[in-house]
């Protein structure tokens, strides 16, 4: 059963900015000022390089704009095409990566006023994550404050190559104010290029970066487990996207492995950081990097210990499958209708109030 | 029925030391935490390792992070070989405590004139009416064999 079912929520599409300039409007009149005066130009970033095939799906990459650059263009590709009941916008706009922090907030109220307005009010079918600007905690929460009563905001997003590791306590009023106003914190592929994209130093290639966000989402992980930010906020969950999801298992087992022996280090994770993340974290899995057989695939959901963890999700426009094949085959009908349906239902909160 | 054994002088287990004794082939690990005597069997649950070559250490826990609260000193045994803690007065170690648990043994200090006409294993010490003695409590062999 390849195609998503009817009804299905996907937890993970990209609308486009089609550029600088359709956030003007959005703007501040002062911020609108500056970047006209500045002429700052489109944020793009080589998390996803505009020619990149990762990018965009060759049939949904129109010559004369973006892809995924307006409702219209997401209507007929997926929602219309496959019946999708709910689609979750999480907008990759390059805001994350300046280093002036009031204008990096300036422009994500912007961005997310922009994703409102041309979005979530064009079709009763989208929900939205709420960008943060990462630069700076306090401006963050500010953010989270200014949408959360908007509950077509079922998310915080941020990316998951920043600036110190996310668990680190400065980031906690973050954490705070999302567990306070029942929003899963959505951690997306992507880096600020505040460091290397991987422990050991820059990469040649964009293959190498691609995969080895996994590297990114596995320090995240340990780090956010670690400092007991789940300890701190028990209601809090988090959402890996576009994270692969077959290295879950193996980086938690090391991580339980050696707590055994360390655990007096950090005494507030008072379990094993396993049964941490079966109660805290959620992937989406697309793409879907496991075992290439469904017999295979079932072990590797035996060893993730639940089936819970997994969200389906299509990475619209990026290129992760062909034709409608959004739901990999080798994953059993059961687990596909959970991962389309329940999984999202009890990982997002706020659907259910916002039943359309 | 379980047997008793006469395994050390008192003074041979200093507060805060500990002393490997063997008995029945059995190698045990006998701790004084501030003048109270534990027994364990010397061999860690998970691989093996010795507890009389672990640290003895305190218990650390935390009601939120960044807080933590230190009691208990010495009633801890650090495994030597991965770190695991065990808890000196159940066995449990404190990462899995009902799936990993030290055999533990009972452990009295009898007074040298008390050990007289008694059914204890005396055959490992000239005993002296005036010193004290440690005395350890084995189960049955038959439940031992279960182990």
């Amino acid at each position: 059963m390849p195609k998503p079912l009817p009804g299905a929520i996907d937890c993970d599409v990209h609308p486009s900015v089609p550029g600088m300039k359709s956030l003007m409007p959005h703007l501040s009149d002062h911020w609108a000022e500056v970047i006209d005066q500045s002429g700052l130009p489109d944020l793009e970033t080589w998390n996803y390089p505009p020619g990149a095939p990762l990018t965009a799906r060759s049939d949904w990459r129109p010559q004369a704009r973006k892809p995924a650059a307006n409702v219209e263009a997401m209507r007929v590709e997926t929602l219309d095409r496959w019946g999708t009941g709910i689609a979750i916008c999480n907008a990759l706009y390059g805001v994350q990566t300046l280093f002036n922090e009031d204008l990096a907030a300036g422009l994500c109220r912007g961005l997310n006023t922009w994703l409102a307005r041309e979005w979530l009010d064009r079709d009763p079918r989208l929900r939205g994550s709420i960008v943060l600007p990462v630069q700076s905690v306090e401006r963050s929460v500010d953010e989270i404050e200014h949408w959360a009563n908007d509950k077509r905001f079922v998310q915080v997003l941020m990316l998951v190559g920043g600036e110190t590791p996310l668990g680190r306590r400065h980031n906690w009023p973050i954490y705070a104010a999302a567990a306070r106003h029942g929003l899963p914190v959505g951690i997306h592929a992507g880096s600020s290029f505040r460091h290397p994209t991987t422990p050991v130093g820059w990469t040649s290639y964009y293959t190498e970066d691609y995969v080895n966000q996994s590297l990114a989402f596995q320090t995240q992980l340990a780090s956010l487990i670690c400092e007991g930010v789940f300890s701190k906020y028990p209601d809090l969950r988090v959402v890996l996207i576009e994270s692969g999801v077959s290295w879950l298992p193996a980086h938690i087992w090391h991580l339980d492995k050696f707590w055994k022996g360390l655990r007096m280090e950090v005494p507030w994770v008072d379990r094993p950081p396993f049964e941490i993340v079966r109660d805290h974290v959620r992937l989406t899995a697309q793409p879907l990097d496991g075992p290439a057989t469904p017999v295979a695939f079932g072990q590797f959901m035996e060893q993730m210990g639940s089936d819970k963890l997994l969200l389906f999700a299509s990475d619209y426009p990026h290129w992760q499958f062909d034709g409608d094949d959004a739901v990999p085959d080798v994953i059993s009908p059961t687990l596909a209708r959970k991962m389309q349906f329940d999984n999202p239902r009890e990982t997002y909160r706020r659907l259910e109030e916002t039943k359309s | 029925m379980s047997t008793r054994h006469v395994v050390a002088r008192a003074s041979d287990v200093p507060d805060g030391t500990r002393k490997r004794v063997t008995v029945d082939g059995r190698d045990i690990a006998l701790f004084n935490v501030r003048g109270e005597f534990f027994a364990t069997l010397d061999r860690c649950p998970h691989r093996g390792g010795s507890f009389c070559e672990g640290r003895q250490t305190g218990l650390v826990e935390s009601n939120e992070p960044g807080v933590y609260t230190y009691t208990r000193q010495g009633e801890i045994i650090r495994c030597p070989w991965h770190g695991w803690e065990f808890d000196l007065r159940t066995g449990r170690s404190k990462s899995a405590p009902s799936q990993w648990r030290a055999r533990t043994f009972e452990v009295t200090v009898a007074h040298g004139d008390q050990l007289e006409d008694t059914s204890l294993a005396l055959e490992m010490f000239p005993v002296a009416v005036e010193e004290d003695y440690i005395v350890l409590t084995l189960p049955a062999a038959r439940s031992r064999s279960r182990e």
